[in-house]
Formats: structure tokens, sequence, C-alpha cells
């Protein structure tokens, strides 16, 4: 009996006696390879810590615990009043400026959320122009009048919403433009009035895209450190850069964060749980275009400020104080080196979309067909990385590579006396990895929320008529998922753009991104200088923004039909 | 995603070879001073020595794991940080080793350098308060200490204990004054405090100049920064308040330096000392001062009129060891004085 005749028998009994198909067995080796890192940082619970966790819970550990559950709370809520909302009105209504609305609630996704903060403490702080304008006009001094502070708790929740309800508008968007206009129509002819189908029939429908939305959100929301940090705000990443930073101790941050993986963990099983109460798939095949409604007079006014109130606040006001800055420092910030920078960006954040648009598929995929308990928890955990800050990433994706490189070249130090070095700590390929456990999250929702909705019935119609796998993914399966791919690309391109941590810890010398460059005249407190490589990111993330938009709207069903 | 990760790292490593044949001297930097800071003068010293310098910037942390994860095969050759006790903290990682220079130990005061020859100072910073010009009498003023009596209740900003000044400045009260007085002293300055630590020392500058609180303590080139602002709003503020050196009857102004150190596993030790040597000179310690406001480390270099302005002082002569030596303690002291 030849190898290939065992191996193909092996295989072939596997997979009969135990279930496990080659695709799964990938799949759960890439996911295992992507949750290294995470490994990395679990395992940190075999160093001792010392006494510091007796300190730390003394002190300031249940201060962190309680800030971050604030956070998180008023984040979820936030963002959800801010995106929800106009989805709806984009997708069913018509008024004065819904079409450029339609894809402007998208632009706030590209600015960094430090960035907002800074620029909105430069506005509204003591010595910003409206409490400068104001006193002037009344003649108070400080501390006569009460105005917010804009560095606290509220200031930090308003910031990160406003640059992450984009997350929850774009999924729950796309949600209400595949919803079949069936059950809508039904509804409405049951008597439901608009706001009742909309929280009756709608709202229920789209409720597992949103909830995808929320969760990335709150992922992101627990990640963030340069918001709070800026602020004062105790949250846990404040805590775990303090134990590391100050306290001297990596071995305890390093446990706080694998603390923060409980939350995520818990966060996680909450969405799971919500999709598994109920399975949506659209049990009619009409997907005719959704007439929408023409709103006039007040009901359009209305619709105007829901929609325009995200942008304004998200958007216009931070770029508008970000030009005017730039203005001032673009002569002395934007020569040769700049033009790199961008083009160190794009391609950065263009490789890494690319790649883990590719990965997500894959692993929905096999998610999707090789539907076990196994290979549902391997597709989890490669997405935890989104929440986990990117320094403590970093250093979880050092640790292996730099196992990895230390044993190659012990080996070829020991039979050929060459030293091989370091091959990949240190280059692209680490960040490129760094990048992948921390987005693959993102692109992975996106395109799994995606096929979702793709019901089985289809795949069963279409394997009926004798269509392969792949001639079912190419004919049936892309053409629905395109949206959904696209979002994916968009989403992680966007987020490698802004990404600050990671890149600045693993990448090789001499290269810089804008971000970083941002980051560095920022935290510098020259926030004049950051402006130009800020809205340079700001202007680089529009673009796909706006292309993403526009194909969405084009893959409405019945759009296809009907032109 | 293997095979690309492969190509795209043998790409890189070819690369790296070709570059390191183009050129024979290079030196290969960690640097926790952000590159605005720090690249002009290392094109400077490239152009005067034909040696190749290769920088990534992070923060000091991140830099010192990055190297110790990297160990022996680690491609830098010398760490550079903006204050002293991360500098400590990589030699007791053992991340470093001692270097001897002639130039070095001539032109760097003894209390600014390593006695082994770990690290070395590059130049000064010091910790101040500055207060509001309208509303305080500097004759009110004199010491750390004093800012906790209660005649400063809701009157002072400072920016979050988080940050590494706050807690060097705390590490040499406790070098002064040990560990209980201090904690009561920081009682006192969080009981003072005109709101919640938040921003950074601009920030805390602008609070000042509006009147959110009357004394803030800041490093003194951020001020000189602010004065020097392309936003008009911060030279406003910065004209606004003025700078009080503090203990000038005893021990001095609180001292950190930043500094740098070559790596155990530096490959270009030669280059290395010679880029610190240059780091050293006149023409880099005047751009110091003249860039960023900070204090040249060695006595005798000419500054500028804005720090002219600010007068002489007596700084701290405290061993810097001891300011890495207490970090941590600091912290911890600061957690349960409820400094945020």
């Amino acid at each position: 009996m030849s190898t290939s005749v065992v191996t193909t028998a092996l295989s072939s009994s596997l997979n009969r006696r135990i279930g496990i198909h080659p695709w799964a067995l990938a799949l759960v080796f890439a996911s295992l390879t992507l949750s290294l890192p995470l490994i990395v940082i679990a395992g940190s619970f075999l160093i001792p810590a010392q006494d510091i966790w007796q300190h730390l819970l003394r002190t300031v550990l249940p201060e962190y615990i309680v800030n971050s559950l604030v956070l998180m709370l008023g984040v979820g809520v936030m963002t959800a009043l801010l995106g929800i909302a106009p989805a709806w009105l984009v997708t069913m209504c018509r008024f004065p400026g819904s079409r450029l609305l339609e894809w402007a609630l998208l632009l706030p996704l590209a600015v960094p959320a430090y960035i907002v903060a800074y620029t909105y403490t430069g506005i509204l702080d003591a010595s910003g122009p409206v409490q400068s304008w104001l006193r002037a006009i009344t003649g108070w001094s400080y501390g006569e009048y009460w105005f917010p502070e804009i560095r606290s708790m509220g200031g930090a929740i308003a910031m990160l919403s406003f640059v992450l309800y984009p997350y929850v508008y774009l999924i729950s968007r796309a949600a209400f433009i595949g919803q079949s206009i069936c059950a809508l129509e039904v509804a409405r002819t049951l008597g439901c009035g608009p706001y009742k189908t909309f929280f009756r029939v709608a709202l229920p429908l789209a409720r597992p895209a949103i909830i995808v939305g929320l969760t990335l959100v709150l992922m992101e929301t627990l990640a963030d450190y340069g918001t709070v940090q800026y602020f004062g705000i105790a949250a846990f990443t404040t805590g775990i850069f303090r134990t590391w930073f100050g306290l001297g101790n990596s071995a305890a941050a390093a446990q706080l964060s694998a603390l923060l993986m409980l939350f995520i963990i818990i966060l996680i099983y909450i969405e799971y749980w919500s999709r598994k109460q109920q399975r949506y798939h659209h049990t009619s095949t009409r997907y005719d275009a959704l007439s929408q409604e023409k709103l006039k007079g007040w009901s359009a006014a209305i619709a105007i400020i829901v929609c325009g109130l995200p942008v304004f606040l998200g958007f216009l006001i931070p770029v508008g104080f970000l030009i005017k800055w730039a203005l001032l420092t673009y002569e002395s910030v934007v020569d040769q080196q700049f033009y790199i920078l961008m083009w160190n960006s794009i391609a950065l954040a263009a490789c890494a979309a690319l790649m883990a648009t590719v990965l997500a598929l894959f692993m929905a995929y096999g998610k999707r067909h090789y539907s076990n308990p196994i290979t549902n928890s391997a597709v989890n955990i490669s997405g935890m990385g989104y929440a986990i800050p990117g320094t403590v990433i970093a250093v979880g994706v050092m640790l292996p590579f730099a196992w990895l490189d230390q044993t190659i070249d012990h080996l070829f130090r020991t039979y050929f006396d060459i030293s091989t070095g370091l091959l990949l700590s240190g280059t692209l390929s680490a960040l490129m990895f760094a990048y992948m456990v921390r987005f693959l999250a993102v692109a992975l929702k996106t395109v799994d929320a995606g096929l979702t909705k793709i019901k089985p019935a289809m795949d069963d119609a279409g394997r009926s008529l004798g269509m392969k796998m792949i001639t079912l993914m190419r004919r049936v399966h892309m053409p629905m998922l395109r949206g959904s791919l696209l979002t994916a690309i968009l989403l992680v391109f966007v987020d490698v753009l802004k990404e600050l941590p990671a890149t600045l810890i693993l990448r090789p010398f001499n290269f810089n991104t804008l971000a970083i460059k941002a980051y560095e005249l920022a935290n510098e407190e020259r926030l004049a200088d950051a402006a130009c490589p800020a809205l340079a990111i700001v202007l680089i993330g529009i673009i796909p923004v706006i292309y993403l938009s526009r194909s969405i709207s084009i893959s409405r069903p019945g759009h296809e039909y009907s032109t | 995603m293997i095979r690309i990760k492969l190509t795209a790292s043998l790409l890189s490593g070819v690369l790296i070879f070709a570059q390191s044949i183009a050129l024979a001297a290079e030196v290969n930097i960690y640097s926790a001073r952000n590159e605005a800071l720090i690249k002009p003068l290392l094109d400077r010293f490239t152009q005067q020595s034909g040696t190749q310098v290769n920088l990534v910037t992070g923060d000091a942390d991140a830099l010192l794991k990055r190297l110790e994860i990297e160990g022996d095969n680690s491609p830098a050759d010398l760490l550079l940080t903006i204050d002293v006790a991360r500098l400590q903290r990589a030699q007791e990682s053992n991340l470093l080793q001692p270097v001897t220079s002639e130039i070095l130990i001539n032109v760097i005061p003894e209390s600014y350098r390593d006695k082994e020859g770990y690290w070395f100072g590059l130049s000064l910073r010091s910790r101040v308060i500055v207060y509001a010009k309208d509303r305080v009498n500097p004759e009110q003023l004199s010491s750390y200490e004093a800012l906790a009596a209660p005649e400063w209740k809701g009157r002072i900003c400072v920016r979050s204990s988080s940050h590494v000044y706050n807690q060097s400045l705390v590490a040499s009260l406790i070098a002064h004054d040990g560990i209980e007085a201090t904690e009561q002293w920081a009682k006192g300055l969080v009981g003072n405090f005109a709101r919640p630590p938040q921003g950074g020392d601009r920030d805390q500058i602008k609070a000042v100049a509006v009147g959110q609180c009357d004394l803030a303590l800041v490093n003194t080139y951020y001020l000189g920064g602010m004065l020097h602002s392309e936003l008009d709003e911060e030279k406003q503020a910065a004209d606004k308040v003025a700078l009080f050196w503090p203990n000038q009857g005893d021990r001095g102004a609180h001292i950190n330096i930043s500094g740098a150190g070559i790596t155990r596993s530096a490959r270009n030790k030669t280059e290395a000392i010679k880029l610190l040597e240059f780091m050293t000179s006149d023409e880099a310690q005047v751009w110091y001062a003249e860039q960023n406001y900070e204090y040249p480390i060695r006595p005798g270099i000419a500054i500028g009129d804005t720090m002219k302005q600010w007068g002489e002082f007596v700084a701290d002569r405290l061993n810097l060891d001891q300011l890495g030596q207490y970090n941590a303690e600091a912290v911890r002291l600061m957690d349960r004085a409820g400094w945020k």
C-alpha cells in the first residue's frame, strides 16, 4: 500500500469518524496560530507577580473595572442612538440631503479617536475658543458659570461614540437594506404605522446585525488607551500600562490583560447567545427594491437633524479645526518625507485589509459548512484580539516570533556555523501578523454576518442544480456577499490606517506612518503640528469610505433586477 | 498567508542585507525621544561622519520589552530615553553594557552619568512651578514640600500620576524626605488639586492662565514651546504665567535627564559611542536648547533668550540612580494618596 493511499484512507476515516474535514482542520490551525499572542498573554499567570495584586486590589483595580464598565455602557447606548436611527431613515426615507448623508454618516470612521479627543479639548477646554468667547460676551470669569468638563467620563463616552457609531450605522444599514420588503409590507397591511413597523418588525429583524456592530464598538472601547489616558480616566487599559510602565511589572500587566480577555469572552458569549436565540433568514424569496417614503416639512427637518448631527459632531467639527491648524503649520510639516509616510500608510493598510478579508472568508466558510463546537470556538477565539490594546498584542507577537528566530539561528549556528540573526522579528511580516490578530474580528464579523443572510436553502438549490462548491461560491454567494466583503476591506483598511501602538513598536528601522507622525507630535503636545498628518489620515480614509458606500447602495436587493 | 509572510520577510531580509553592504558604517537606535526631536541631529551626524543611522521610536518601556525579547540578536546598538528611570530599568534588566569614553567622562558632570558607564545624560529637564502672574505673589512660593500647605486648597493643577515626570518628582521626594513624609505630602497635594488630574503639561499651563487654578507643576520646556507656538491662544496663555524655581534655599529644583546607553547586543559599539560623543558636542547641545528649550548637560553652553529670562537656578544634586530606584514605590504611594 502506498503512502498516499494510506493518508487518503486515514483522512477519510478521520472525516467519517470524528467529522474532521481538512478545511476545518486548517481553520483550527489558523486560529491557533492567530491566538498564539493571546495564549502568551494568558500564560503570564504562570509568572509570579509579587505582591502587586494585593496593592492593585486594595487601591485602584475596582475603580478600573467600574470605569471600564461605565464607559462601555455609555458608548454602547450612545452609538446605538447615533447609529441606528439614521441607518433606518436613510434606507427607508428620502429627504433633502439624504443621498449625501447616506455616505457622509460613515466619515467619522476615518478620524482616530484620540485625535477627536485632542481637538474637542482644544475647542471646549476652559482656555479654548468657545469658553473664551462666552467670557468675552458675558464678562464672566472662569468659575462664575457652569460649563461641561470635556475631560471627564462623559467626555470620553462622547468622543469614542462620535467616531465609533459608524460601525453600528454601517452594519444596521446593511441589515435594513437586506430586509425583504415583504415583511415590512405585511406589517404595514396589518395596520402597523411607520414607528410600529420599525420597532416591531425591522428592529428585531436587524437585531443580530446591530449586536455585531455593538460588539465591535465595545471591543474597540475596551482597547482604547489614547482617549482615556488623555482625559485622565482610570480605565482598564490605563491600569495595564500604569502597572507595566510605572510599577515596572510587565508580568502583572500581562495578567491584567488576561483579565481583560475575560471581559471579552463574556461579551462574545452574549453576542453568540443573542444570535442563537433566533435564526433570521428571510423566508420570502421576493426582494423588491425598497420604495422610499418622501419626507416633507417637519418630518424632513427632523430626519435631517437626526442624520446630520452625527456627521457634524464626529466629522465636521474636528476636521474643521484640524484644517484650521493645518493651515498654520503645513509649510513646516509637509515635506518630501510626508509623501513617504502617506505611501507607507496606504500600502500597509491595503495589504492588511486584503489579507484579513481573505482570511475571514476562509474562516467564515469553514464555520458555515463544518460547524461544530471546536470550529466555532476557534473562530471566536481568533476574533478576541480586537479588544486587546495594541501594545499588549505587540508583545504577544514579539515573543513567539523571537522564539522562532532564535531557534532558527541556533540551528544554523550549530550545523552551518552561520548566524541568521532575527529573520522575522522587526520586519513588516511581524507587523502584518499583529494586524491580523488585532483586526481579524472586524473582517470576520462582517463576512460572517453577510454569509448568515444567505439562507442554506439557496445552497441546497444550487447543489441540486449540480453546482459544485466553488461554482456555488462564485455564482451565488459572491454577488450576495460583495457588500460584506467590501465592508470588511474598508473597515480593516481604515482601522490599520489609524492603528498606532502595534505599528509603533513592531515596525522596522526608519519606517514611519502618518499615524505615528500624528501621535508623536500630539504626544509632545504640539497639536497644531499634528494636524497635517491627522488630516492626511482622514483624507485617505474618506476615499474608500465613499467608494464602499456607493457599492452598498448598488448591492441593494432588487437593485440589480431593476437596472 | 504564510507564503506572503515568507516572501515579505525574505524581501526585507534582502533589503537589510543590501543596505548593510552599501554602507559600511551604521548605528541602530531605539529611541523614546520622538523623531522630530532627534532626527535632525542624527542627519547632521551622518553628514559629518558618513555613518548611517537607523531609527525606531516608541514608548520607552515598549522599546525595553522589544530589546529584552530580541535578546542577543537584537539589532539595536543604542537605547535613548527621556528619563533616567528607564535607563536604569534597562541596566537592571541586563540590556545595557558599560563603555568608556574619555570625551563623555570629561564633558558630562559625574552626577549626570552612570559611574560604570552604563548610561550617559544628554540633556537636562527640570520640573518646576508655574504660577498665575496676576493672582500669586512669588514670595508665597518656596518648595515642592510647601505645595501641600492648606493655603493652596483648590488652587493646584497637575497631570496624571501615570506620567513618568510626576513619578520621578515623587521618587526624588521619597529620596530626600522618606516614604512616610512624602505620602503625607502627596495626600496634602491631592487635597489641594483644583480638578482631577488630566491633560498634558501644556494643558496645566493653560488652566493656570484661564484661572482654573493658580499653580501648576510642569517641565520647563513646555512653557518654552508655548511661548513660541504657532497658536495665538497658547502664546497668550504662556504670557500670563511665570516660572518659579522651587527649593532654591536648600537642595535645588528637581532634575531629570534625557540620556542613552549602549545595548548589550550592540554590534556597532564604536559608532554608537561616536554618536554619543557627537550628541554632547557644542553643536548638538545648542540644538537641544534651541529646538526644545532643554538645558545643556554640560556647563558653558550658550542658551537662548527665552531660557535666559527664566534665570539661573540651583539644580538638585541627588544621585539620579535614586529616581529609578524609587519609581515603583512612587507609583504605589500616589495610588494610595488617590493621585489619579
